[in-house]
């Protein structure tokens, strides 16, 4: 096992879930992220600060992300759609846990690849039809693993990063959102 | 005309008040939605006055009260028998279809040839329930407002009672006061206090012309006619039955029921969002009252502009509910209703199998016409008092269409 290497530091994580286990308010983390209109359906969100370990933390670097609307929506396309940022959020939770499940299994991994498709219908959005929902009423996320493992091996990979992604849950389960103008 | 419930007769007296030959297909009895298909407790949500037909205004004693179906079923045959309308009962139509210069209606008692065809056989003859009825586990009892005539029909034990309209909201309170424990899945809804500065809120309605707003003034006709019916309740105490009142009574409050997956029912986290547009939009048409009784009736008595408080959300609105736990025992599905054209054979549905209509006016079927579907023609075209008015306009469209030998339409 020694010899697999995903570069994922899988002590570090086993270290860290043991130590939280004993500090359960550490646990609770807050995530945010900012977002500021430039124009038309151009915005740019930035991502730095967060809270965890019960202590304000933050990326080495702010992160930025820019979003728009392609020219088929009349929109100047200076970045992907939020919905599109969806499927790269989901994606990248995914892969992520892939790596991290593979390497606390013993899986050699060698190239991981997801393609994503979200099926939406505009009736929703464009308000013409109220039995159609605005959100994807369809996600299919395809992945390509080239590993040391049988291809049994590598569908339970997957199925357990599923069980433990985030984003997963965020796009599977209902959440409770709180929109407020101050 | 294909119905003899207060629509179908409105269109009948107009008629026969311009000399019109003409004949009232009924399946059952006069009012026989009422009869059939309402739950006991059920009182109509307009105050008595409000009850006008043409020709024949509420006579009673008590005009500010609220019929129960007994009351409404008399009233409205009073009104049949008071038109001398031409109502054939137990008449059951099987089929509509176009012929040369009009159209052959077949029914379980023969066939009728005619010019004109007015269909009023209602808005709601199926109750709409939603797919994800298919997943609810099989020891769940469910009712529509069709099979639900009184809470003790229910298992004991807590109640799911799915959507917020005017129906939901009652059954949700009735439930609750019987002992069942009622948790109700709350989509888009319309709030309305009971009275507004000392009046009825269908008062306000009425006299500030909101009801009066016709079809082809009405920005989003396609929302307007969707809307779920208005948060009220008619009672002798004329009590208010929002959201507060039933989160104080004890119903618990959970979010547009999205999906049942296995076994466990998941609820939308929008319920905030959608709690702020009820209130904004209660506000804003209470607002339009205001701003009426301002403008064209200063002398109106009424007392001063009341302020309410905003729907108080759960702090954290449950989002799950496992339906095999035990915990809920029967859901009441008020998710709405829909008309049954399945005896219509004449190509006039749009791809959701709704009429495609011009204010009534059936697009496609010269001489046919439909009255009592949702903002028909006015905002008011659904409730008792609304048959009227658009009787007189679709039966004006009618003479002048028969006059004219059937070439316009």
């Amino acid at each position: 096992m020694a010899s697999v290497n995903n570069g994922v530091n899988i002590d570090a994580l086993l270290a860290a879930r043991e130590a939280l286990k004993g500090a359960p308010a550490a646990a609770n983390f807050t995530w945010r992220a900012s977002c500021k209109w430039q124009n038309g359906t151009h915005a740019t969100s930035t991502v730095q600060g967060f809270h965890g370990l019960g202590d304000e933390q933050k990326h080495k670097t702010e992160f930025s992300f820019e979003t728009d609307h392609p020219e088929v929506f009349a929109s100047e396309d200076h970045g992907a759609t939020p919905v599109e940022l969806v499927l790269v959020g989901l994606a990248s939770c995914l892969t992520a846990g892939v790596a991290t499940v593979a390497q606390n299994r013993g899986i050699q991994l060698r190239s991981v690849e997801a393609k994503l498709e979200g099926k939406m219908n505009l009736y929703g959005i464009l308000g013409i039809d109220s039995d159609v929902r605005n959100g994807y009423d369809d996600i299919k996320v395809t992945f390509h693993i080239d590993a040391d493992a049988s291809k049994k091996d590598i569908e339970a990979l997957v199925a357990q990063s599923q069980k433990r992604s985030a984003v997963y849950d965020i796009v599977t389960n209902p959440t409770n959102v709180t929109v407020e103008v101050v | 005309m294909i119905g003899a419930g207060h629509a179908g007769l409105a269109i009948s007296r107009v008629l026969t008040e311009r000399s019109i030959d003409h004949a009232v297909l009924e399946r059952g009895e006069v009012a026989n939605s009422w009869r059939c298909e309402r739950w006991d407790s059920l009182r109509l949500l307009t105050p008595n006055w409000q009850s006008r037909l043409p020709g024949y205004p509420y006579s009673g004693v008590d005009p500010d009260g609220f019929m129960g179906m007994p009351e409404l079923i008399g009233h409205i045959t009073n009104f049949a028998a008071a038109s001398a309308a031409p109502v054939r009962t137990h008449t059951t139509v099987t089929s509509v279809r176009r012929i040369d210069g009009g159209y052959r209606v077949a029914t379980d008692q023969g066939e009728i040839g005619c010019r004109c065809v007015v269909l009023a056989s209602g808005a709601a003859n199926i109750p709409r329930v939603p797919q994800l009825r298919q997943a609810v586990p099989e020891r769940i009892e469910c009712f529509t407002p069709f099979d639900y005539h009184h809470a003790g029909q229910l298992p004991p034990g807590g109640a799911l009672v799915v959507g917020a309209s005017a129906t939901g909201v009652q059954l949700a309170d009735e439930i609750q006061r019987s002992g069942r424990p009622v948790t109700l899945a709350v989509g888009e809804h319309v709030r309305l206090p009971r009275n507004y500065r000392g009046r009825d809120v269908l008062w306000w309605m009425e006299h500030a012309g909101v009801w009066n707003q016709r079809y082809d003034e009405i920005d989003e006709l396609d929302r307007a006619r969707g809307l779920p019916s208005p948060q009220l309740v008619g009672t002798p105490e004329h009590a208010t039955l929002d959201l507060n009142v039933l989160s104080a009574a004890g119903v618990a409050i959970v979010g547009r029921l999205a999906a049942i997956r296995d076994g466990r029912a998941l609820f939308s986290g929008g319920l905030r969002h959608l709690f702020a547009l009820a209130d904004l939009k209660m506000q804003r048409l209470l607002d339009t009252f205001d701003q009426w009784a301002r403008q064209s009736a200063p002398g109106v008595e009424a007392a001063p502009p009341e302020h309410f408080e905003p729907t108080r959300a759960p702090s954290s609105p449950r989002l799950e509910l496992d339906l095999r736990s035990g915990e809920i025992r029967s859901i009441v599905w008020a998710t709405g209703f829909r008309p049954d054209y399945r005896w219509l054979e004449v190509p006039v549905l749009d791809r959701k199998g709704e009429l495609r209509h011009d204010g009534g006016v059936i697009v496609d079927a010269p001489g046919m016409y439909a009255i009592g579907l949702p903002v028909l023609r006015r905002r008011k075209s659904t409730f008792i008092l609304g048959a009227e008015d658009d009787a007189r306009d679709l039966v004006a469209h009618l003479a002048h269409y028969l006059a004219d030998g059937g070439r316009s339409g």
